[in-house]
């Protein structure tokens, strides 16, 4: 294998030579050598471990170790393809610091919140750990204790951790980081349709004539997806692509029509495009007669900010998100104000590149994509910008068919797969049932088999009565969402809190005066799952070991709402344990009594000995399959550590209850059905709605969805009267602009060669050489007035922290004066002690797009 | 193309070049003093030792250096090196690798006006202007981007972004539903910085930074590009073509400079006033006509 710098030099010349020449040689003196490698290397697939794109790969794997891997030519998403950080999958899982071993903070042999991190047992961590939980459940409440997960947990891990907490220890804290990340398209989708979930699919991307992304970079955040888009642009005559941002990123340069906005103004500019379709007559009369109802929002509804800030105490409707029917015609009249003119001042964005957005929805021969991610997720108005689209997409009835989609793309794996389906957010339950109606948590104990009441409702009572806490006290309200839980912590009303599979230290907003001051209360006790010592792992108490990725056997749920089962392909390092067995064998040290009141318990007597393992996981139902030795139809076989730990087939069992949900008699919602646990493994991934075998590309439109019955055309079958809804909302400005001040817009987000923190891309050599650090991308004119050079050390202060960074004018983010932008992964350079905790009101999730920084030499 | 920047309309008046002249001889008579005793065993540099910014053609850079590394020294990124004794580069001299320590590019240039001799030249102050060197795509077999994959690392740490280093989409015949996002070397914009080679996820390079001398081909003299002619003018170098007139039958067109023969009806299935489905027409019924 090894050749020489010389030898390399010279085969290289020539294979160069030959190139030119359109010559191709083999590469003579690997080829032998590497043939013999080849053999005895297993290949099985797997989905990506990165984005919500959802590629497949093949994992090739030798003597317990993952050796090679290689895009999976027959995955549909992505045929053989990767982006750079797929290329080095292999990689991720061999950092040369991954923790093997369960370590708690200690002072002479004993847990100190002060002390040292010292290797200890399983035991002794998920003892002390259980101490404290049952201790802060009791004292605190429901609220007392927290669980934050992941939209990169696997299916069952997210459903195994519904169960711990919201029938286990009877509490609703549990969020995934999904809540930073996709809960305002949830909040949009549930308010238009009803039910979650993008209509259309990837397909779209071939089908559609026109495409506009509205605050997605595609181009670095959806590599594969980009690739495809790219492709319908070259190939396709009359193909536009429209790209909307705050600052000018790499998809403009694709862009037909590129535009810069000024930050929240893609309010008034969807407004303008409604006004526009409306003032012309673009619009279609008989899609918005049949299935569409118009209603408004309430406004003025605060930043999800703490209760006592000013903006907070100014704000006519603070959290509101009550609906009013109204007209089409009191619709028009709302979306009037949004002229070209108008829109034009407020956006800076030229009137002729409004135009030219605005006469591509409303051309009726013209197909139109809309994608967005993080742009409109991540918004103090979020639920409302998502809903703006969807307006545009309804009033034209260009939806839910090939090439006509709004479509929300995912950031993370198994945002929809996870986070959303099975519902680990503080108001879900599995298949979008919440925990707001009674029916649905009623049903929900059925399945679980528990004694009715168990689940907290979001407002404490079951059936009109009072639920009762283990205190004997009432329970009270009992949600609780991500940026309200580190709040909770700093000031001590949630005590113990357990992060698995994301890095929320990093990632939260307002580091310095929230998250950190949080964690580090002397009240609490943070445990954190990770496979690397991440920052969040650096601010806990207890860290434990995971079993990442193929370590265990998975499955993700992508974006266009693909369901996507693994192998376990190696054993993970050390002790190293998944997140699931960490969360069943963590309730095995849990009793029944110490977290259920005995009127609860006295419901189902047999229970009162139990632990909440017996109770939750070996109810029949999860425990019904033996564990056996999983093999694939080439006959190679595979571990499976949690199935031979448990003595049953866990991850079946998982999904199989977690099926009833989606396919049993009497379900509160459609929709959502699912294949059993096996034609997963065997599929390269199954689009749901799947029933009986078939899967499902479009939805709500007859022909393409099941649930659509013949002769109704078109079928929003999440709402009772079948109808979507055009939801009205105005511009309303942010809660921090830019002042004299702090005179510059800080936007976040994310690059190309980085999977989110950094914890696993920063230990791939090759990436982090790639893009080492976070820089400070920002505008020539910008620097030179603030005193800065290209390559030079700024100091960027908001009025929350400091960082410091390499200033960037010449990159591939190309702010517009007067912005700043700053990724996220550098754990080196903690951009988010500069962020404000903002949320949109409605979804509760963070705006890490808009504040307020200034900039000096550093 | 010469190692140093040659700017646009940087002439040169006499005080420079007087002293230019006066910085060249110290540096030669400097040689003279045996200080050049290695240079000849390696009259043409490695491959892989690029030259800092402003370096004036090799044979007379290697006059004109007088070794005393004070572009080494202001440095502020310490990627400069001095070559060794024994080294394949002439000791003394300053040389930078790219795969391990790339030239950042800084805006103000120290290393240039440290060098007391003009071996850097002087009247190099626009970074842009520099040539180093050239990046070239070594290996169109091993660099992921020809195969598809969204790489474009060296794309995106280009710092004379989208010139120096362009992408070229192409459909993907093999995939049939994505492009391919090709990295193509501009020389005209190209300064040989060598970022692109440090970043390079390949664990050998498959962009890789040579002299120019070494990277570029020669066109030959008496051939011009025609349609590049013809955009530098605006206009055709000789009378444009006249218009053409065709026998066509209806429905069919012929653009000449475009698509040549267009049928219309192949072109706009979907503006038929039928479907495909006769059963659309026939349950139509007369009242929407």
């Amino acid at each position: 294998m090894k050749l020489t710098r010389r030898d390399f030099v010279k085969s290289n010349a020539i294979a160069a030579a030959a190139s030119v020449a359109g010559v191709t040689l083999p590469v003579a003196k690997t080829a032998l050598a590497a043939e013999d490698w080849e053999e005895g290397i297993r290949w099985d697939k797997a989905a990506c471990r990165y984005c919500g794109t959802g590629c497949s790969v093949l994992m090739g794997v030798k003597d317990g170790k993952v050796v090679a891997s290689q895009g999976d030519p027959d995955a549909p998403v992505n045929r053989g393809l990767n982006c750079i950080k797929g290329y080095f999958l292999p990689k991720i899982l061999y950092g040369q610091d991954r923790l093997t071993q369960p370590l708690l903070r200690k002072t002479n042999g004993k847990y100190d919140k002060n002390g040292n991190f010292e290797p200890v047992s399983w035991d002794e961590a998920f003892q002390t750990m259980a101490d404290k939980w049952v201790a802060a459940r009791k004292a605190k409440g429901p609220k007392g204790v927290g669980m934050f997960g992941s939209g990169q947990w696997t299916v069952w891990e997210g459903y195994a951790a519904s169960k711990l907490m919201k029938a286990g220890f009877r509490s609703n804290s549990l969020e995934p980081n999904a809540r930073h990340c996709m809960a305002s398209a949830v909040g949009a989708f549930m308010r238009g349709f009803g039910i979650d979930e993008p209509m259309g699919c990837y397909d779209d991307l071939e089908h559609a004539d026109t495409f506009v992304l509205w605050g997605a970079n595609m181009a670095e955040m959806h590599p594969i997806l980009w690739s495809r888009l790219t492709d319908t642009r070259l190939t396709k005559p009359g193909c536009e692509v429209h790209v909307l941002s705050t600052f000018e990123h790499r998809c403009f340069e694709l862009a037909d029509n590129g535009m810069v906005f000024e930050p929240q103004t893609d309010l008034a500019i969807l407004n303008y495009i409604a006004n526009y379709i409306i003032q012309n007559k673009a619009y279609n009369k008989e899609f918005i007669d049949k299935h569409v109802n118009f209603t408004k929002t309430a406004t003025d509804i605060g930043y999800g900010l703490r209760a006592d800030d000013p903006r907070e105490k100014a704000a006519k409707n603070r959290n509101k998100g009550t609906l009013t029917k109204i007209s089409f015609e009191e619709y028009a009249k709302l979306v009037e104000p949004y002229t070209l003119e108008k829109t034009s001042k407020l956006s800076k964005v030229p009137e002729d590149n409004l135009l030219r957005l605005a006469k591509a929805y409303a051309d009726p021969n013209k197909k139109v994509a809309s994608y967005w991610t993080m742009g409109f997720n991540q918004h103090t108005r979020g639920v409302w910008v998502n809903g703006l689209c969807y307006n545009v997409h309804l009033l034209m009835g260009k939806i839910s068919e090939p090439g006509n989609s709004p479509f929300s793309l995912t950031g993370q794996p198994s945002a929809c797969g996870t986070a959303r389906e099975v519902g680990t957010f503080t108001h879900r339950l599995p298949a979008d049932l919440v925990v707001k109606k009674d029916a649905h948590c009623g049903f929900a104990e059925k399945v679980w088999k528990l004694p009715e009441g168990t689940i907290p409702r979001a407002n404490g009572k079951a059936n009109g009565a009072e639920q009762t806490d283990i205190s004997g006290k009432p329970m009270g309200k009992t949600l609780i969402h991500a940026v309200a839980m580190h709040r909770a912590l700093k000031d001590g009303k949630m005590n113990c809190f357990w992060v698995q599979c994301n890095n929320n230290m990093q990632a939260a907003a307002n580091m310095n005066d929230e998250s950190y001051p949080g964690w580090r209360n002397p009240d609490n006790f943070i445990a954190v799952t990770d496979p690397y010592p991440t920052v969040s792992a650096m601010a806990a108490d207890l860290v434990l070991p995971t079993s990442m990725w193929i370590e265990k056997e998975g499955a993700y749920g992508n974006a266009e709402r693909r369901t996507q089962f693994w192998r376990q392909q190696v054993k993970g390092p050390g002790e190293s344990r998944s997140d699931l067995w960490q969360i069943m064998e963590f309730s095995k040290y849990i009793k029944v009594k110490d977290v259920w009141p005995e009127d609860l318990i006295a419901k189902m007597p047999e229970y009162a000995d139990m632990t909440l393992y017996d109770v939750l996981y070996t109810n029949g139902q999860i425990d019904k399959f033996p564990a056996e030795q999983v093999t694939d139809d080439r006959g190679n076989k595979y571990d499976n550590d949690e199935s031979e730990y448990f003595g049953y087939y866990v991850q079946k069992g998982l999904f199989e209850e977690y099926r009833m949900f989606n396919s049993a008699e009497g379900i509160p919602k459609k929709g959502h059905e699912m294949a059993p646990f096996e034609a997963y493994h065997k599929a390269r991934g199954l689009r749901w709605p799947v029933i009986d075998g078939k899967e499902t590309l479009w939805r709500f439109r007859e022909g393409y969805d099941p649930h659509v019955a013949k002769g109704d055309g078109v079928k929003f079958y999440g709402k009772p009267d079948g109808k979507a809804n055009i939801i009205s909302a105005p511009y309303e400005p942010t809660a921090e602009p830019p002042d004299k001040d702090y005179p510059l817009w800080l936007c976040t987000g994310r690059v190309l060669e980085h999977w989110h923190s950094g914890s696993m891309t920063r230990r791939v050599p090759e990436l982090y050489r790639a893009v080492p650090d976070a820089v400070v991308f920002m505008h020539k004119k910008d620097a030179k007035k603030y005193r800065l050079r290209n390559g030079g050390m700024a100091k960027i202060a908001s009025r929350r922290g400091e960082i410091v960074c390499r200033v960037e004018t010449r990159g591939r983010n190309r702010c517009p004066e007067g912005l700043v932008f700053i990724p996220w992964f550098d754990a080196s350079r903690l951009v988010n002690k500069l962020t404000l905790d903002q949320t949109d009101p409605l979804s509760k999730e963070t705006d890490y797009k808009k504040c307020a920084v200034k900039i000096s030499r550093a | 193309m010469a190692g140093s920047g040659k700017g646009k309309g940087r002439g040169v008046n006499r005080r420079q070049f007087m002293g230019n002249l006066l910085r060249t001889a110290c540096g030669v008579g400097l040689m003279g003093m045996g200080l050049g005793m290695y240079s000849r065993q390696a009259s043409s540099l490695p491959a892989m030792a690029i030259r800092p910014p402003g370096a004036i053609p090799e044979d007379e850079f290697l006059g004109a250096c007088i070794r005393c590394g004070l572009c080494v020294r202001d440095c502020p990124y310490d990627i400069l090196m001095l070559g060794q004794l024994g080294d394949e580069v002439v000791a003394g001299t300053p040389y930078f690798t790219a795969r391990t320590g790339p030239c950042e590019m800084c805006e103000d240039i120290p290393c240039i006006p440290a060098c007391p001799t003009n071996a850097l030249d002087h009247d190099l102050t626009d970074i842009n202007e520099s040539r180093m060197g050239l990046a070239v795509v070594v290996d169109q077999e091993t660099c992921i981007a020809f195969l598809g994959l969204r790489c474009e690392v060296c794309f995106n740490v280009c710092p004379i972004r989208g010139e120096a280093i362009s992408l070229d989409y192409q459909h993907n015949t093999r995939s049939g539903k994505h492009a391919l996002f090709i990295p193509i070397v501009h020389s005209d914009a190209c300064t040989g910085c060598g970022l692109c080679e440090k970043a390079c996820i390949l664990e050998e390079a498959a962009i890789k930074i040579f002299p120019t001398h070494l990277a570029k081909g020669e066109l030959g003299k008496h051939y011009r590009i025609g349609w590049r002619e013809k955009e530098k003018r605006g206009r055709a170098l000789v009378t444009p073509d006249q218009e053409h007139q065709y026998n066509l039958p209806e429905g069919v067109r012929y653009d000449l400079q475009g698509k040549g023969l267009i049928i219309e009806s192949e072109n706009k299935g979907e503006e038929l006033p039928v479907t495909s489905n006769p059963l659309d027409t026939l349950n139509r019924g007369f009242g929407e006509q």
